[in-house]
């Protein structure tokens, strides 16, 4: 496809900067982006493979891995038993011998059955042989919800992995990101749990559910940049600067915050993570430390959520450059519902509300 | 490790690889090549069947019930058929139904077929978010149900509405719950088709696969342990049995004896996966039993009668403390995997047409006319009620609602039963959510 063009030779470029020649670049969903990257890893690197539930000839349910296998080869990409377990635990003994698997789980709702393989083997495989052994997979899984596909298409698990020692987590909100976050992700020596939120495959979501879709197309971050690049792990993205306010958010929920925020007429400074594990806490303490006030956004349930862990994060680190509170705005504690599907979702009101909170004159 | 059969396995192993012919010394050998499955037909290809074997309707032994497991295990690798070609009810498992019985039979299954297509067309007119079909596979569910008893507990997956339908469970309620609407007894939070329906003994449908097997196995352990005669029945597809609970599920089976009916249905595709990709190139489905040291049965899926022979021996057996049964029915998947699936995409399109094993519904008609017990225009009056059956049905549940129109249960219900007892947080996050709504409707009554 594009692995041919002029800068796909920058592989020890690490970043989507570095380079001083303007790419090409090519308008893309976040589909295409994610097939993009998966494409050139497969040309680039002979020990990437790729695998999962009908991810082979079909190309998976929702296209992501399309055309893949046709290139590549059957032994590169291809179809797995439906086993969770299997799919994971054969994705880690791969690594051992020294291949760069990348295992899909066609929704996170289903990688339950792959849990002990991630938890108690893929992440702590490194720590226990002393690096003898390392697991360097990625685990690409789309997940959350908006898509009234009930309690077991919705989830959004992250905060499992999170907290998991030894697992990296990372969540893109664009085309651009996604290709380069999962490029950096397959290059990584650590287990990487590359969560995909597919609300946004195929255009970015503002919240108002009942406004027909807007295509990627429209949107300046479908700009995706020809050949191989990547967006570094652990760095986080300033959506837009301002003065006001800081809102952390990833994935969806993203969109939905700058949506809001410019519905309010806020200054927000919105910080998408990108990354939850390792976390750019350097982006974060210098934007609350500005703004003075933090609103956390997940479309997650709330308790223990990874919007408590910023949350500490943002009172210990920036406690005394506080003007008010800091706001959580996440999904209810409930099962993903499939008919009131909207009065879960953090949307529109619910953040408004909490920026309202926020802005309060102290 | 520790013991010391294991440690002499381990020094033999050390000698060799000192030796001459050690595991390191490769000679010439060819490098290793990985086999990656490859279904036989694939979008464009002319579909041929000729390599299956099809067992001749009549030919297949019928053990006792009573049966060491092993007795049954050539069964495992046979395919038990009842119905010829001919529609005629042949050999030693023709369970000899009187001729209410299969018209009973041949009504739910056709009643599951217009059920289907009607709610497949709903989806696409946009009343629901998701339907999934059981067409070709009604046998499946229709026969297993009548071979029980109906407080014989069952654990489906989302392909066994033949099961409810079967049972009595009224098609209003069937539809409501498609619709998620503010009459549907699942109160809108599960996705079309995860039905729940105790008073039919018909367990919660899990969007996860295969959970459900160790789940049937400790119904049926508790029913033995409490000394109780119903006994437990799961289903799950071929594509699921490659899943860890799977096999959870029969070996604990086989080591309490448990009085339950494991069903595969071997229906050869998952979602775009041929049954290769389940193992089905090495040997049957069915055969899993001869490595748990189980019973285990192989019939022909489109075969109604033989369903019902192969259910009612495992109902039997297990009632009588037998123990576990794992059937495997050979079927085939007519339609898309669900509304979300084109499965144009990934196989040929003549493979319906060619099934050799041809269609429940059909074969069990013609058998009825041949023993002079229907007719065609029987036939097609009846398709013609029941059709009208199911659009009357799916009238009255429009009343209540359908998806996305409002008309679901009350916001706070969202936040019901995830406990018995509401905590505080929850209380908080039930208000908020009334909250908002009232913020964005305004004129909203909970
Ligand atoms: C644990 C889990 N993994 C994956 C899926 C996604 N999925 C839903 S249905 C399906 C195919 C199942 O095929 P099979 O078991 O053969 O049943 P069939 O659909 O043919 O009846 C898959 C992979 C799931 N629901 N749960
Ligand atoms: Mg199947």
């Amino acid at each position: 496809m594009t692995s041919n063009s002029s800068n796909s030779g920058n592989s020890s470029n690490s970043g989507n900067s570095g380079s001083a020649e303007p790419r090409a670049t090519r308008r893309m969903n976040m589909i295409e982006a994610i097939n993009d990257a998966l494409d050139i890893m497969l040309a680039r690197d002979p020990d990437v493979v790729v695998l999962g539930e009908d991810v082979g000839y079909f190309g998976g349910v929702f296209r992501a891995t399309a055309g893949l296998q046709k290139k590549h080869g059957r032994t590169r990409v291809f179809d797995t038993p439906i086993s969770e377990c299997g799919i994971i635990g054969v994705a880690v003994g791969m690594g051992a011998y020294g291949l760069r698997p990348v295992p899909e789980i066609q929704f996170a709702d289903y990688i339950y059955p792959g849990l002990d393989q991630l938890v108690s083997e893929a992440a702590r495989l490194r720590y226990r042989s002393a690096g003898e052994f390392i697991a360097p997979l990625t685990v690409r899984s789309p997940f959350g919800g908006g898509i009234f596909g009930g309690q077991t298409h919705s989830q959004s698990p992250e905060a499992l992995f999170t907290h998991v020692a030894g697992l990296k987590t990372v969540i893109p909100s664009t085309p651009h990101d996604a290709k380069g976050l999962l490029i950096a992700a397959i290059e990584d020596n650590d287990p990487v749990i590359f969560f995909e939120p597919k609300r946004i495959y195929n255009g970015p979501f503002d919240g108002y559910y009942d406004k027909p879709v807007e295509p990627w197309s429209r949107h300046p971050d479908s700009e995706v940049p020809e050949g191989h690049y990547r967006v570094p792990l652990g760095k986080a993205r300033i959506v837009q600067a301002g003065e006001a306010l800081t809102v952390l958010a990833y994935g969806t929920m993203v969109h939905v915050a700058r949506a809001v925020c410019a519905e309010k007429g806020v200054d927000a400074e919105i910080l998408d993570l990108r990354t939850l594990v390792p976390l750019d806490i350097d982006a974060i303490e210098a934007s609350v430390r500005k703004t003075g006030r933090c609103l956390i956004v997940h479309e997650a349930t709330r308790t223990g959520g990874f919007g408590a862990e910023l949350s500490a994060l943002v009172q210990e680190r920036c406690f005394y450059h506080l003007e008010a509170p800091i706001e959580r705005v996440t999904g209810f504690d409930t099962p993903y519902p499939h008919s009131l599907e909207w009065a879960y979702f953090p949307g529109p009101v619910r953040l408004g509300e909490a920026i309202d909170r926020l802005m309060m004159p102290a | 490790m520790g013991c010391p059969a294991d440690a002499g396995v381990s020094d033999a192993g050390f000698q060799s690889m000192s030796s001459p012919n050690s595991a390191t010394d490769r000679g010439n050998l060819p490098p290793l090549s990985l086999h990656v499955p490859e279904p036989r037909f694939r979008p464009g290809d002319a579909a041929d069947y000729s390599h299956l074997p099809i067992s001749q309707a009549g030919a297949q032994a019928r053990p006792d019930e009573a049966c060491a497991p092993v007795e049954t295990h050539p069964l495992c690798l046979d395919l038990i058929r009842v119905l010829d070609d001919e529609g005629r009810a042949v050999g030693p498992w023709n369970p000899a139904l009187d001729a209410e019985t299969l018209r009973r039979m041949l009504r739910a299954m056709a009643l599951t077929r217009a059920f289907d297509d009607r709610m497949y067309r709903a989806q696409r007119q946009g009343k629901t978010s998701f339907y999934m079909k059981s067409t070709g596979e009604e046998a499946t569910a229709v026969a297993p149900a009548m071979a029980l008893a109906p407080d014989d507990m069952v654990f489906p997956t989302y392909r066994q509405q033949g099961l409810l339908i079967t049972r009595g469970y009224p098609l209003v309620e069937m539809i409501n719950q498609i619709y998620s609407n503010r009459a549907d007894k699942l109160l809108g939070r599960q996705l079309p088709v995860m039905y729940s329906a105790r008073e039919q003994s018909f367990f919660s449908i899990s969007g996860n696969l295969a959970t459900q097997f160790p789940q049937a196995v400790g119904w049926a352990m508790a029913s033995a342990i409490k000394g109780d005669t119903r006994i437990a029945a799961a289903w799950l597809g071929e594509g699921s049995s490659a899943e860890g609970d799977f096999h959870s599920g029969l070996t604990f089976a086989a080591v309490y004896n448990a009085p339950v009916i494991f069903n595969i249905v071997n229906n050869q595709w998952a979602i775009s996966s041929f049954s290769g990709f389940a193992g089905a190139e090495r040997t049957t489905f069915a055969a899993r039993a001869i490595g748990y040291g189980i019973a285990g049965l192989r019939v022909d899926g489109n075969d109604p009668l033989a369903v019902y022979a192969a259910s009612r021996w495992a109902a039997d057996r297990a009632r009588a403390n037998g123990g576990p049964t794992l059937i495997e029915h050979f079927t085939y998947r007519a339609e898309g995997h669900s509304t979300s699936d084109d499965p144009g995409q990934y196989r040929s399109a003549q493979e319906r047409a060619e099934w050799p094993l041809g269609d429940p519904v059909t074969r069990l008609k013609q058998h009825l006319i041949a023993l002079g017990e229907w007719s065609e225009d029987a036939h097609a009056a009846m398709d013609l009620e029941l059709v009208e059956t199911v659009k009357a049905a799916a009238r009255e549940a429009e009343k209540n609602g359908v998806l996305g129109q409002g008309l679901h249960h009350p916001t706070r219900t969202l936040f019901e039963g995830v406990f018995e007892e509401m905590p505080w947080h929850l209380r908080e996050q039930s208000e908020q959510a009334i909250h908002e709504r009232r913020i964005r409707y305004p004129d909203w009554q909970e």
